[in-house]
């Protein structure tokens, strides 16, 4: 008897579930007008709509005085998978205290070998660089894609913790 | 009573009048032939290029996208570019396939909706042939199509066609079954097979409304049967994209290729218009017994329009299960025919000639 019972309980919970599927999709057919997320990209440049997780390319950001918060410390060099991050930052001896300390001097930053995968900001302990949220990186010639993130005659920020 | 004045029957009678006294009895023969079959083809065309477009407009707004919107308004010219270009690309055939049925199958593919679309009533008197067995003629002719896609696994010589044409021969052989079963339902509650008398026994009443429970059992399963025949979503496994590449279309391009699509689409809207017609009340205007009012007032919509508007409500019924429902596994498929819909259409074969003995039915 259970069999039986069984056999029209798994049609109807089968019917159930098809309409609280169809519930979903038709909702969404009914408001199509209003809530499509497609953005028709060339026509709408001025007003297109990012989002926050998007990777685009990896930035270091710079305020007003040209400081930014990179320590030199290697730390994204040695998280990248592939190598697309280079830090030269040789060690001078700082005047004050007389100890020998890291400076960043050249950030390189291989596009052409990224993956976007982000490790590099997550392993940053000053979050100095950031994923950008532009896309549009397609360039003539590829030594175009070998950057310098920090821009030149910069320093770090005093306010940035090591 | 319906307005005559949209019945088509006499403006066809008043063409066929002035062909046969103008031209001599073989010659107007041959010209209502080829009418006919321009016609037939016309129809055909456009109603795959316009069932194309709404599915992916459709398509679209199910999953909240935009859908074709470059090429003329909204896109409509879209479907007219892609079979432009499908006509102008080389139909290749493959060095090892079975040249001879390769070249055949798209044409196995589009002959049954060709012959099917005769025997199909659209309006009041918009019919090419009403046959006294046209139920029985439309479930038999439809079933060419699942030649032409064995034929075009097999010849193809290619492993994923031949995986697709026989999962798909195997799902409309069983999935017939109950869609025979189903329709067998109206035509023990109509006492007919014949397309007009099934309508004019509708007249009170679409079945859906007279029938009860019987009747709603055989709609949905005709639903679900018919779409499975269709090879749609989802019960598209044949041509499983993720799997099968395209299933047993895989080697097919050009023109050739479009043939298929064309059929897709077209079987689509047979499908649609066998429920319309058994269910629905085809052309057929809302009547309800005997409210005289309520009854003209329906009548004053053309029949065509009423049939058009039921036909697009169930080709959007049946995209939206395609754009919801995930796909089944091979052994999903025949599990839901051979233990759930086919016992359930003989029991309900069996309840609707009770119920008809008993006269229960409106």
């Amino acid at each position: 008897m259970s069999a039986i019972g069984n056999y029209f309980r798994s049609i109807f919970s089968g019917l159930k579930t098809l309409f609280q599927g169809m519930a979903v999709t038709g909702y969404y057919f009914r408001n199509a007008r209003k809530e499509i997320i497609t953005q028709q990209y060339p026509d709408n440049k001025d007003t297109l709509r990012m989002y926050d997780r998007f990777r685009g390319i990896v930035v270091m950001p710079h305020d007003e005085n040209n400081l930014h918060a990179c320590t030199g410390c290697s730390a994204c060099e040695i998280a990248c998978p592939n190598g697309s991050i280079e830090i030269i930052a040789p060690r001078v001896v700082d005047p004050e205290t007389g100890k020998k300390k890291k400076v960043i001097n050249q950030h390189i930053y291989h596009y052409s070998m990224c993956t976007l995968c982000n490790l590099c900001i997550l392993s940053c302990p000053t979050e100095a660089i950031v994923m950008d949220q532009t896309f549009e990186h397609a360039v003539y010639d590829r030594s175009l894609l070998t950057q310098i993130l920090n821009k030149p005659g910069s320093s770090l920020n005093p306010n940035v913790k090591e | 009573m319906y307005l005559s004045i949209y019945d088509f029957s006499s403006f066809f009678q008043s063409i066929d009048n002035w062909l046969t006294s103008t031209f001599p009895e073989p010659i107007a023969t041959i010209i209502v032939w080829i009418l006919i079959g321009v016609s037939a083809i016309a129809f055909t065309a456009l109603l795959g290029l316009s069932l194309v477009y709404a599915e992916r407009k459709v398509a679209a707004w199910f999953q909240l996208r935009i859908g074709p919107n470059r090429v003329g308004f909204q896109g409509v010219l879209q479907t007219v570019a892609d079979i432009t270009k499908l006509i102008m690309k080389e139909p290749l055939t493959p060095g090892t396939s079975d040249k001879f049925l390769y070249n055949l199958a798209p044409f196995l593919m589009m002959l049954a909706p060709f012959i099917v679309i005769g025997a199909l009533p659209y309006a009041e008197g918009l019919q090419v042939m009403d046959l006294n067995v046209g139920v029985f003629f439309v479930t038999a002719v439809s079933s060419i199509g699942v030649l032409g896609i064995l034929i075009s696994g097999y010849s193809s010589n290619n492993k994923y066609s031949l995986i697709g044409s026989m999962r798909s021969g195997a799902q409309v052989v069983s999935y017939e079954l109950s869609a025979g079963l189903a329709i067998m339902v109206i035509v023990v509650m109509s006492g007919s097979l014949q397309f007009s008398e099934i309508i004019e026994a509708q007249r009170d009443g679409w079945w859906i409304f007279k029938g009860h429970l019987p009747v709603w059992i055989a709609f949905v399963v005709f639903i679900i049967a018919g779409t499975a025949e269709t090879n749609r979503g989802p019960f598209d496994l044949a041509e499983a994209e993720s799997e099968l590449t395209a299933g047993f279309h895989t080697e097919y391009s050009g023109i050739k290729f479009a043939f298929f699509f064309l059929a897709e689409y077209v079987n689509l809207f047979i499908i649609v218009v066998l429920a319309t017609t058994l269910f629905l009340g085809g052309w057929m205007p809302l009547h309800i017994g005997d409210w005289e009012a309520f009854n003209n007032i329906a009548d004053i919509i053309p029949p065509i329009f009423w049939f058009l508007g039921k036909v697009s409500a169930l080709i959007i019924l049946i995209m939206w299960f395609k754009w919801t429902f995930p796909r089944l596994r091979i052994d999903q498929l025949l599990t839901l025919e051979w233990k759930y819909l086919l016992p359930i259409s003989l029991v309900n074969i069996v309840l609707a000639a009770f119920i008809i003995l008993m006269g229960w039915h409106f």
